[in-house]
């Protein structure tokens, strides 16, 4: 095989380090969005519940960045990320939490249940195991038009009846469809370890779906691993699956002080923020400095700024006679 | 016009929406070579091909997951339930998803399902293989309900259910699938009720198995010099609260007539639309419905736990006779 020239790796060297450090600031947009609404829910703004990705956005970022347009993604409850990750416009998605007219739903969603179809998005389930079953339908309809399904979905969907089912559905049709478990250690408040007999990833393989583990908090794992799988799928062999071991910074949901945590658990895990990774993977692997990745914060700052403002100076929609049928 | 069995009149229905649209599909459990275990879906795999027309796992979950998914993505997905009591397991992704998409996605997209299912008792098949499903989805927006009592109807509806653009339950008595009727080739308007018998002293309302019974009854009372007017809804959501009023109008009597739980059952719904639609007309409304027990399977308990033409004609007889 011919080596490449110095000349065509420095390029390919220029080209991945503007595509991670995209990455890195679709990452710091998610945690900055997070961020405000933690602090927009402590004010009474966000309203009900809310379930946030902090800690994760290794995950959707990595995954989304290897799809393609004519592809589909099911995300969950905990779903900000993954609608960030597939360029669901910030301000439409913190509307939408607030509740305002210019919500992507215009205010009929909220968190748990974002649909934005035309950024690729088709839904935010909020039942466990949800994303699981919409991806696997999605995928039956890919599979004649062309297209991968992503379904994302934690350590605790692992135990819900869809997960057997629609793996073992997409096994026996060969669907175009990514599985990727987002193992953050918890389902819900409760170890994963305590109520999962065996591994999680002994179950897809058993189904004969090709099936890997990967560390989730780094960038080029995550995307490497889903780009692979996407292909697979994209190729016409079926099923695949990734366990994506992560950590959720913050508790399951709003109400949750997150006092099941092992002493020191959170530290260590701080440690390997994805954050941290990918800014220490982009200097060592790219020369990309300190200075660059301040100023990407800095414009991230100030986006940001900017949604929260728009966003909540948004109108409320006005109450109306909904539509209970399309055409009647 | 050609007369043909109910059974026949479902795999015609599927049959001719498969050849017209591309996008219509169709799976469930033992329905495409074995042909469905009530004999309605024969031959349509060999017709339209394993890819459009083919037999799933035993995974309800899977299946109506499926459905909706691959309905957000294009297609217009048929699935059978084999038995309506297997119902619960597809009811995450009916209720929570399938119906709830064009409200919640501000009407980005609908979910253009079809979940056929086979439903109702007399069959002997016990408390689990013989229920009515209808009261455990009557409260759910965004899914239709219907539920034909003809072989026409049962073509005819089903057209329309799969041609319609929103997640419909099409229920199919179990006790109908050998029945004879006219089936032409035209599609019908969901919503719509039908007055079948014409009549001046009392309004039979019902739907499926019970639509039979119910004009049973009628001949049974004209005989006693009351005659009663039958009306088959044809759909339990959206009712068609309109043609009932118009009855009630006339007959200022009326009794629906439900196969099904008495306790929060869609008789219970029809009696409350008339009450607010039509007080100052009604003499006497009631309902005749199921007991509130499981269906029992010995033939002797389960023929009483119906409601019969006889047991329908007695009771308008013994509410005349208190009236008059």
């Amino acid at each position: 095989m011919a080596r490449e020239s110095p000349a065509a790796a420095s390029s390919s060297r220029d080209s991945e380090s503007e595509l991670y450090s995209g990455l890195y600031r679709r990452m710091r947009l998610i945690r900055r969005f997070e961020d405000d609404v933690q602090s927009l829910f402590q004010r009474g703004l966000v309203h009900g519940t809310t379930h946030l990705y902090s800690g994760q956005e290794a995950g959707a970022v990595g995954v989304c960045s290897a799809l393609g347009d004519e592809d589909r993604v099911a995300a969950t409850y905990r779903g900000h990320g993954a609608a960030l990750a597939l360029g669901v416009e910030p301000e439409a998605l913190m509307a939408e939490l607030l509740g305002r007219a210019t919500g992507v739903c215009e205010g009929r969603s909220g968190s748990m249940n974002v649909i934005d179809l035309e950024h690729r998005l088709m839904g935010c389930f909020s039942i466990v195991g949800g994303s699981i079953a919409a991806a696997t339908g999605m995928a039956l309809a890919l599979k004649r038009k062309g297209g991968v399904a992503v379904a994302f979905f934690g350590d605790g969907t692992a135990n819900q009846g869809y997960f057997p089912e629609c793996l073992n559905f997409a096994r026996v049709f060969d669907l175009p469809v990514v599985y990727v478990c987002e193992n953050n250690r918890y389902g819900e408040f409760t170890p994963f370890e305590q109520v999962t007999g065996g591994k999680i990833l002994d179950r897809p393989r058993t189904l004969g779906i090709q099936a890997e583990t990967i560390d989730g908090n780094d960038i080029w794992s995550v995307r490497e691993a889903a780009a692979a799988a996407v292909g697979r799928a994209r190729a016409g062999e079926g099923p695949q699956f990734i366990e994506s071991l992560t950590y959720r910074f913050v508790g399951h949901s709003r109400s949750d002080p997150g006092a099941y945590r092992a002493p020191g658990e959170l530290d260590e895990w701080r440690k390997r923020d994805p954050l941290v990774v990918t800014r220490k993977g982009l200097g060592d692997r790219y020369g990309v400095t300190a200075e660059a990745l301040d100023e990407i914060d800095e414009s991230v700052e100030k986006e940001m700024a900017a949604v929260v403002d728009a966003a909540s100076s948004a109108p409320f929609p006005e109450p109306e006679q909904a539509r209970e049928f399309k055409g009647g | 016009m050609a007369e043909i069995d109910f059974r026949d009149a479902i795999r015609d229905a599927l049959d001719e929406e498969l050849a017209r649209d591309d996008t219509v599909i169709f799976f469930g459990e033992d329905v495409a070579a074995p042909g469905g275990v009530f004999a309605t879906t024969g031959g349509l795999m060999d017709k339209h091909g394993p890819e459009r027309v083919f037999d799933t796992p035993i995974s309800e979950l899977a299946i109506a997951g499926a459905a909706f998914g691959s309905a957000v993505g294009g297609l217009r997905p048929v699935i059978e339930i084999m038995f309506a009591d297997f119902l619960p397991l597809v009811m995450d992704s009916l209720v929570n998803q399938a119906a709830k998409y064009w409200y919640l996605s501000n009407e980005q997209k609908s979910v253009p399902l079809v979940v056929r299912t086979a439903a109702g008792a007399g069959g002997r098949f016990g408390a689990v293989h013989s229920q009515m499903p209808v009261s455990w989805f009557q409260g759910v927006p965004g899914l239709k309900i219907v539920c034909p009592s003809t072989p026409g109807d049962a073509k005819a509806l089903l057209k329309a259910a799969i041609r319609d653009d929103n997640p419909v339950l099409f229920v199919e008595h179990k006790r109908l699938y050998a029945i004879k009727g006219e089936a032409g080739g035209d599609v019908a308007t969901i919503g719509e009720a039908r007055v079948l018998r014409e009549g001046s002293d009392v309004a039979i309302v019902s739907a499926m198995k019970g639509v039979h019974e119910s004009l049973a009854a009628a001949e049974q009372l004209s005989a006693e010099g009351v005659e009663a007017e039958v009306i088959d809804l044809r759909t339990l959501r959206p009712l068609d609260t309109q043609t009932i009023l118009k009855s009630v109008q006339k007959t200022n009597r009326l009794v629906v007539v439900e196969e099904g739980p008495r306790t929060g059952g869609w008789a219970g719904e029809v009696l409350a639309q008339v009450l607010e639609g039509a007080l100052e007309d009604i003499d006497d409304a009631w309902r005749l419905a199921t007991p509130d027990h499981p269906i029992p399977y010995s033939p002797p308990l389960e023929d009483h736990f119906l409601p019969g033409a006889e047991a329908i004609a007695q009771s308008i007889l013994g509410r005349d006779g208190r009236h008059h």
